[in-house]
């Protein structure tokens, strides 16, 4: 009944009468029921909760009172996000029985739209990882092929959204943790500029490389959820005055083509792609051609020194923003320590998976006294240098286009063992969050196994009103964001 | 019998001054101190999960009017940095801080020392950070944190090692006090920690024609200007009967920190070896740079206001007064500007300045409060001081007028009037009494007259006896006058 309708169009049906709220919650609650015994995409689920909300939305619909534009709509947020209902894990035994006292920024905007929060999504440990494996809680599986990955580190709002679990979803985005399981799963995934969306209550793991952007099955629903988003909030610093950056209405001229459209392209870059994701690229950037866009050749001199850079940057950030997790205030305390240096070490040994250890001690030794010169600050001039690199591009065209990942979705267990193969699963994304600029991935194929293959649009910063009339063109004339996957429950 | 050792202490500060802001430093936490433990804090001051820090800005301005007071360099670009270490009075296992960036630096202060010089001491920067909570370990087998003071702001005052004696380094001390309370930035109780002291103390020792140093120690737990002074004077003798006896000096890592135990008036040693650490300090990504700009610069230059070591040269200069006199007067703020407010009144300076300081301030002390408050409006104090100027009440009735005028501030004439208080200098009433004395008292009289063993004695009894029988009213200085010229008359 509820199958294949987008955000918008669900949202218009509640408001209109159609259905109501509870109806659309017990749909998604049933769903989830059925498939995400073999999905893996949620933590927690809200059942009473969100019932209760959509019944407040439904009341208000019934008196004729108006209602946010989320109303009655559910979501899933990743698990990095601070609800006061349930818990907030961030995948990690550390955090498995937190429970925060507060809720983040994005949360009480959802909440102020009066959209309904189903649930919270599996991710990789404090959003480190590539293909959710990295989990201390569950496995998540790709519902195109749930021998295979969903992509990472939101790897469970994207299973969620591509199973139809929700209606729309919150990720976030270090390195391409929104971009690239959207990519590997078949739907929309926006980052936005960084700034664009308060990071209060978001459980950091890169502070200057985080945002929050949702995950949809359109570039319309990301234009509605962005409008939701966006805006400065006074507890986070890095939040964007809107006088020098007004929110737009992203919906408003959607539907517009842009005239005249330039795209940079890099061409050995799209090359690097396996063939199947080069190809749709490719297939994709001659349908633009046909809407009369033209292609204009860049050169991203400092591209290939991105993945090192961050992971020096958000390894560094990591090992500070983590050392938080000590047993002492909340969260896991070892039941084996016997002081307080104990309580520290033994927590964090016993509470932190590999992958969050290795990247702090990366950073840490990034940071330290004789190396910091060597590894933070000359990672700090990369970042400028590739930040140069999108200016110069962008001046020259509307937006660069390339791949999100490098493969489809790989096999569960592929990359464990080999951190450096997992790392350059981001090698296409990592340079957007350097630069600090918005990104969106976007359905525009299958490779011959029918594994969803994402397009990249990525503009300049405050440019997310573009992209996103940039993907609905392409959306306009396609249907790769429309398949869904067949389930069986 | 050692020679006389020839040796110059060094002392050099680290200070640390509680902002007495609205709120903390990086969060909405009302700065109030006590409270139950915990009760006093927010997700962003326990560190929680997601939680961001937001510049207090009133902080950041008292840090920049401080820094002006101590003539620094004020930076027009700063940034904040993260300090890492572990320990559980730190919510976040880091301090937000400032590095290599401070908000000013290269400064000075200037000290007026007891005999009167001034010496200057270099301020090598100020910066601002966030203060950590509090571990106890008195409840039983196990500590407890209270992080009610977490993240309340700091403003931390690094000196030159400018200071040469125990006593100087106190009189910094209670200079920086002074200012920082004139600036009204913080309530400076030591006893309460608002002000704490680090000296780092060592000595250059001249023997055999060379200059020996030896180890810095860095004393700790200072709660009180006496306890810098006595510490650092301790340390100073603890370190020259350890150079004597084991020569050791100055090495790379044997900086020493040292901790002042009250009781027993010793340094205790704390920590034997500086521990090689390594605070991994980077700037922090989750508060944006600190830009000053000229207008936000005047505008915090303009609350500056006179400071204590200048109204203390001011008054002197001004009102004839002493050097002591004028510190006295300056100690506080609100205690100079009653004296001008009393002395614009029409009051003598330096008989409303004895007025202050003798009884004012026993009775401000007495009442916990400061002169100012006692309730005295300053031109019924300059009329006190007018009438004593003029003879009309003695020393003794102004201070029991002063008491009765701060219970009441009724005018002083009235007080004098209604309490007999009021002296008699009509010369004429006064020679009718003390003739009636020198007849009364022949004995007297005549030891004075011939000049005898009690003579001085005789003549204070004649004085006396004309004060008791005027009812205490009359003028003393015109009776001794009229005594001394009947006297003389009857002895020639």
């Amino acid at each position: 009944m509820l199958q294949g309708l987008n955000a918008i169009q669900l949202r218009n049906n509640i408001r209109d009468g159609q259905i109501t709220s509870r109806e659309a919650v017990e749909w998604t609650l049933e769903r989830i029921a059925n498939l995400d015994p073999g999905i893996g995409a949620y933590l927690s689920v809200f059942a009473d909760k969100a019932m209760d909300q959509a019944r407040v939305v439904d009341a208000k619909i019934a008196a004729g009172k108006p209602v946010g534009p989320l109303a009655g709509m559910p979501i899933a947020i990743k698990d990095n996000m601070c609800y006061v209902e349930g818990l907030t894990t961030c995948g990690s035994k550390i955090l498995a029985n937190f429970k925060p006292p507060y809720n983040a920024h994005a949360v009480e905007k959802l909440l102020a739209a009066d959209a309904v929060i189903v649930g919270k999504t599996n991710m990789d440990e404090f959003a480190m990882g590539s293909s959710t494996e990295n989990s201390g809680l569950q496995k998540t599986v790709n519902p195109w092929d749930t021998s295979r990955v969903p992509g990472g580190s939101s790897g469970g709002s994207a299973a969620a959204m591509a199973a139809g679990m929700c209606f729309a979803a919150l990720g976030t985005d270090t390195g391409g943790s929104i971009r690239q399981p959207a990519s590997l799963c078949g739907i929309v995934g926006l980052k936005p500029t960084y700034g664009r969306i308060s990071r209060y209550g978001l459980v950091a793991y890169g502070s200057s490389l985080d945002q929050i952007g949702p995950l949809t099955s359109c570039v319309e629903d990301a234009a509605l959820l962005l409008g939701v988003l966006a805006g400065h909030d006074e507890r986070d610093s890095t939040s964007v005055d809107e006088r020098m950056a007004p929110v737009p209405d992203y919906l408003g001229e959607l539907g517009k083509p842009i005239d005249e459209l330039k795209i940079a392209i890099v061409p050995e870059l799209i090359d690097k792609a396996e063939a199947s994701v080069r190809d749709a690229a490719k297939a994709a950037l001659e349908l633009y051609k046909k809407f009369g866009a033209t292609l204009v050749e860049v050169q991203m001199p400092h591209f290939d020194y991105s993945i090192a850079a961050y992971y020096v940057i958000a390894t560094a950030e990591a090992s500070s923003n983590l050392a938080r997790y000590d047993g002492c205030h909340y969260g896991y305390r070892s039941p084996h320590a016997h002081d307080y240096i104990e309580v520290y070490s033994k927590s964090r040994a016993e509470g932190f998976g590999a992958e969050v250890k290795r990247r702090i001690m990366l950073g840490t030794f990034a940071l330290s006294s004789g190396y910091y010169d060597a590894y933070y600050l000359k990672a700090l001039k990369v970042r400028n240098l590739i930040r140069q690199d999108y200016t110069n591009a962008f001046a020259k065209a509307d937006c660069l286009m390339m791949p999100v990942a490098p493969t489809t979705a790989f096999k569960l267990g592929e990359k464990t063992d080999d951190p450096l193969q997992m790392y350059l699963a981001d090698v296409y994304t990592i340079a957007v969050n350097l630069a600090g600029v918005p990104g969106v991935s976007i359905p525009c194929g299958f490779d011959e196994k029918r594994l969803p293959i994402g397009l990249q649009i990525i503009g300049p910063a405050f440019s997310e009103d573009k992209l996103l009339r940039i993907g609905r063109m392409f959306e306009s004339k396609t249907d790769y964001h429309k398949q869904r996957p067949t389930l069986q429950g | 019998m050692a020679a006389k050792v020839d040796y110059k202490v060094i002392v050099g500060l680290e200070i640390h001054v509680h902002l007495a802001t609205r709120t903390k430093m990086f969060c909405g936490c009302e700065l109030v101190y006590g409270g139950s433990p915990n009760s006093r804090v927010c997700p962003v001051c326990l560190g929680m999960p997601g939680s961001l820090p937001v510049m207090n800005k009133q902080a950041y301005e008292f840090a920049v009017l401080t820094a002006m007071a101590l003539n620094c360099e004020i930076a027009r670009f700063t940034k904040w940095d993260r300090k890492g270490y572990y320990y559980p009075d730190l919510p976040k296992n880091y301090q937000i801080s400032q590095y290599d960036l401070p908000l000013s630096h290269d400064g000075f202060i200037e000290i007026p020392l007891e005999d009167g010089s001034i010496k200057r001491v270099g301020i090598i920067r100020a910066h601002l950070e966030e203060d950590a909570g509090k571990n106890t370990h008195e409840l039983g087998n196990f500590s407890a944190v209270d992080l009610n003071r977490a993240g309340a702001p700091l403003l931390e005052i690094v000196t030159a090692p400018d200071m040469n004696s125990a006593s100087e380094v106190r009189q910094m001390a209670q200079e920086l006090q002074r200012i920082v309370r004139y600036l009204g930035i913080s309530e400076a109780d030591m006893q309460k920690g608002h002000m704490r002291f680090e000296p780092n103390v060592n000595l250059h020792i001249n023997k055999d024609g060379q200059t020996y140093k030896t180890a810095i120690c860095e004393i700790k737990n200072l709660n009180s200007f006496r306890a810098i002074e006595r510490s650092v004077e301790y340390e100073v003798h603890r370190q020259l009967d350890e150079f004597l006896e084991t020569g050791r000096t100055m090495q790379i890592g044997n900086k020493r920190t040292y901790g002042w135990d009250d009781v027993n008036q010793t340094t205790v040693l704390q920590r034997e070896k500086e521990e090689a650490h390594d605070y991994r300090y980077f700037p922090e990504p989750d508060l944006v740079p600190v830009e000053m700009d000229e207008a936000w610069f005047e505008q915090i230059k303009s609350r500056l206001g006179e400071l204590p070591l200048q109204k203390q040269k001011r008054f002197v200069g001004e009102y004839g007064l002493s050097n002591y006199d004028a510190s006295v007067l300056t100690a506080d703020k609100a205690t100079a500007e009653y004296f001008e407010k009393v002395v614009q009144a029409g009051a003598d300076a330096k008989r409303t300045c004895n007025l202050i300081t003798q009884t004012g301030q026993k009775l401000a002390n007495q009442n916990n409060t400061t002169v100012d408050k006692l309730g005295i409006s300053p031109q019924n104090l300059a009329k006190l001081a007018q009438m004593a100027d003029k003879g009309q009440i003695s020393a003794t009735a102004a201070a029991q007028i002063f008491e009765k005028m701060s219970q009441q501030n009724a005018d002083p004439e009235q007080i004098a009037k209604a309490d007999n208080l009021l002296q008699n200098s009509d010369a004429g009433a006064i020679e009718a009494i003390v003739d009636q004395v020198l007849a009364e008292n022949v004995d007297a009289v005549q030891e004075i007259v011939s000049k005898g063993k009690k003579a001085g004695k005789a003549q204070g009894f004649l004085m006396g006896q004309v004060i008791q029988k005027s009812k205490g009213q009359a003028n003393p200085k015109v009776v001794a006058e009229i005594l001394s010229r009947k006297l003389a008359q009857i002895s020639s």
